[in-house]
């Protein structure tokens, strides 16, 4: 009888002192990041593996989702004869929701999990420790870089898949259905306000470049020095992270309407 | 970088207890590791060794107890200030905690590049001068994971002593080198130690260690043993015979199986 409440108030507690250990880890992360010295050559390296290297992902899934978005809009618009509005549908879509929320979710899947393998083998071949021991913190010389490259390179990839979907719209609705190219584009430049659509959805995936970028080095950072612990926290750096997009999606839409 | 005072031990123990879980891993632990003396740690296997090297390192903190660098008890500093303590620390851990993602150049660098205002030239030769003095050359480009795990072993003791600690925590400095790279490692240890380096060495290696160690340290379940390499070669627990390299009774090894 008591099994499942026991059970419920451990996952709860559980989840309280999670919460706990990752508001300390942000705090650690917050100190080294206003610390000197600036470790630009470690940032410009994250940037090029957190950010460059997802580019292609970020590309291919960008066009095939605005490909889609212009054969379904255009489907449905067609029936209430409002084909014309097409660019916007596909524009507002991606700006205001698919871009910044699908890019958090592929960066997680490629970047994300790379952070966290890789964070957690250095904690298991004790390279951390190894830092300490050459009176180097760790988290200025390997979480920071890493936590502030996800964060800068998402609003840039998420601003790359927007144009690439706006392109595949393009694609399908004017390449393969007919519409008028100059009606595709004002119809996308009429509906879109540069604040609360184009700012908006560059503050959006920047919210959710800082959550994945902490999640993935909380995790790391706490993985247990073996290889399944490095595997779990992969995993649960994948759970974790993509949840609190979808959740902070809905958060920030209902809050501030972007 | 000031000097302790005299009179401090580089390294001590006080009454020091730790336990991973309900696994007790000392009980009362009091040593010291006297300066400019290389003191060697033995122990069966689980017996604590690598942990007390940990213990010394401030990178785990023991239960109870005092654990003093240069005079300091570290267990009550925070870990900003225990990057001051280590500055006069060098640690070589037993799988080299190489940064795999720089060159072996970059990884002996690093501490100099961290820690000192030198410029590039002299950056290069303190690199340099490490790395051949435990016996690499030519391999500045290469990465970590390129290397043997003696060599791996090797760079890392080059980082450890480039920048010149006052005391030197090498974690089985002899595991999983060849004879000749051993012994060479082993006379770098002495040659550090003669040039007035502190050394706390674990390892399994009797005769390197009836041949460098000035003192032993030998951590039984529950107690430890302090003494002189003849000392202890001659003391009257067979096990710190055993540890020391006297051939092993079987009945001893029987009797350990019973407990």
């Amino acid at each position: 009888m008591l099994g499942p409440v026991r059970e419920m108030g451990f996952l709860a507690s559980s989840f309280v002192v999670s919460l706990g250990h990752l508001g300390v880890f942000a705090g650690r992360v917050l100190a080294a990041l206003v610390r000197p010295p600036v470790r630009v050559r470690e940032l410009i390296l994250e940037i090029y593996k957190l950010g460059v290297l997802s580019v292609s992902i970020v590309v291919v899934a960008g066009l095939a989702v605005g490909m889609v978005l212009g054969l379904q809009g255009y489907s449905i618009l067609a029936r209430f004869g409002a084909a014309e509005s097409l660019g916007s549908v596909v524009g507002l879509s991606l700006l205001r929701e698919l871009g910044p929320v699908l890019t958090a979710l592929l960066v997680t899947g490629r970047a994300g999990s790379a952070t966290t393998a890789e964070i957690g083998t250095m904690v298991a071949t004790e390279q951390l420790d190894g830092l300490r021991m050459m009176s180097v913190d760790p988290v200025h010389y390997v979480i920071v870089p890493r936590a502030l490259g996800l964060a800068l390179v998402m609003p840039l990839l998420s601003s790359l898949f927007i144009t690439c979907g706006l392109a595949g719209g393009w694609v399908v609705g004017v390449g393969l259905m007919g519409l008028d190219s100059g009606r595709y584009l004002s119809s996308l430049q009429a509906s879109t306000e540069f604040v609360n659509d184009v700012v908006g959805s560059f503050v959006k995936a920047a919210i959710f470049g800082v959550i994945v970028g902490l999640v993935a080095t909380w995790r790391g950072w706490r993985s247990e020095p073996t290889s399944a612990g490095v595997s779990a926290a992969t995993t649960s750096t994948v759970v974790i992270a993509s949840l609190s997009i979808l959740l902070g999606d809905y958060m920030i839409t209902a809050l501030w309407g972007l | 970088m000031a000097s302790p005072p005299a009179t401090d031990p580089p390294v001590a123990l006080r009454h020091v207890q730790h336990a991973f879980g309900r696994r007790v891993i000392f009980q009362d632990l009091s040593c010291e590791v006297p300066a400019q003396q290389l003191t060697v740690v033995v122990g069966g296997s689980g017996s604590g060794k690598s942990t007390l090297l940990r213990l010394v390192g401030g990178l785990i903190r023991p239960r109870s107890g005092e654990v003093l660098v240069e005079g300091r008890d570290i267990t009550k500093l925070r870990e900003s200030q225990l990057t001051e303590v280590r500055l006069a620390l060098g640690m070589l851990f037993q799988n080299g905690a190489l940064l795999d993602s720089l060159s072996v150049f970059d990884n002996v660098a690093f501490p100099l590049r961290e820690h000192t205002d030198l410029d590039d030239a002299a950056i290069a030769d303190g690199v340099h001068e490490s790395l051949e003095r435990t016996g690499l050359k030519d391999v500045d480009d290469l990465l970590p994971p390129q290397l043997s795990g003696g060599m791996r072993k090797r760079v890392a003791l080059a980082r450890a002593i480039v920048r010149r600690p006052r005391v030197l925590l090498c974690d089985e400095p002899f595991s999983g080198l060849d004879p000749i790279s051993a012994l060479r490692i082993e006379r770098l240890l002495v040659d550090l130690n003669e040039s007035g380096l502190t050394l706390l060495v674990v390892s399994h290696d009797a005769p390197s260690t009836q041949r460098m160690a000035d003192r032993v340290l030998v951590l039984l379940p529950g107690q430890s043993v302090q003494g002189a390499p003849a000392q202890l070669l001659a003391h009257e627990d067979p096990r710190v015979r055993a540890l020391m390299g006297e051939p092993i009774d079987p009945a001893l090894v029987a009797s350990e199986e019973e407990h």
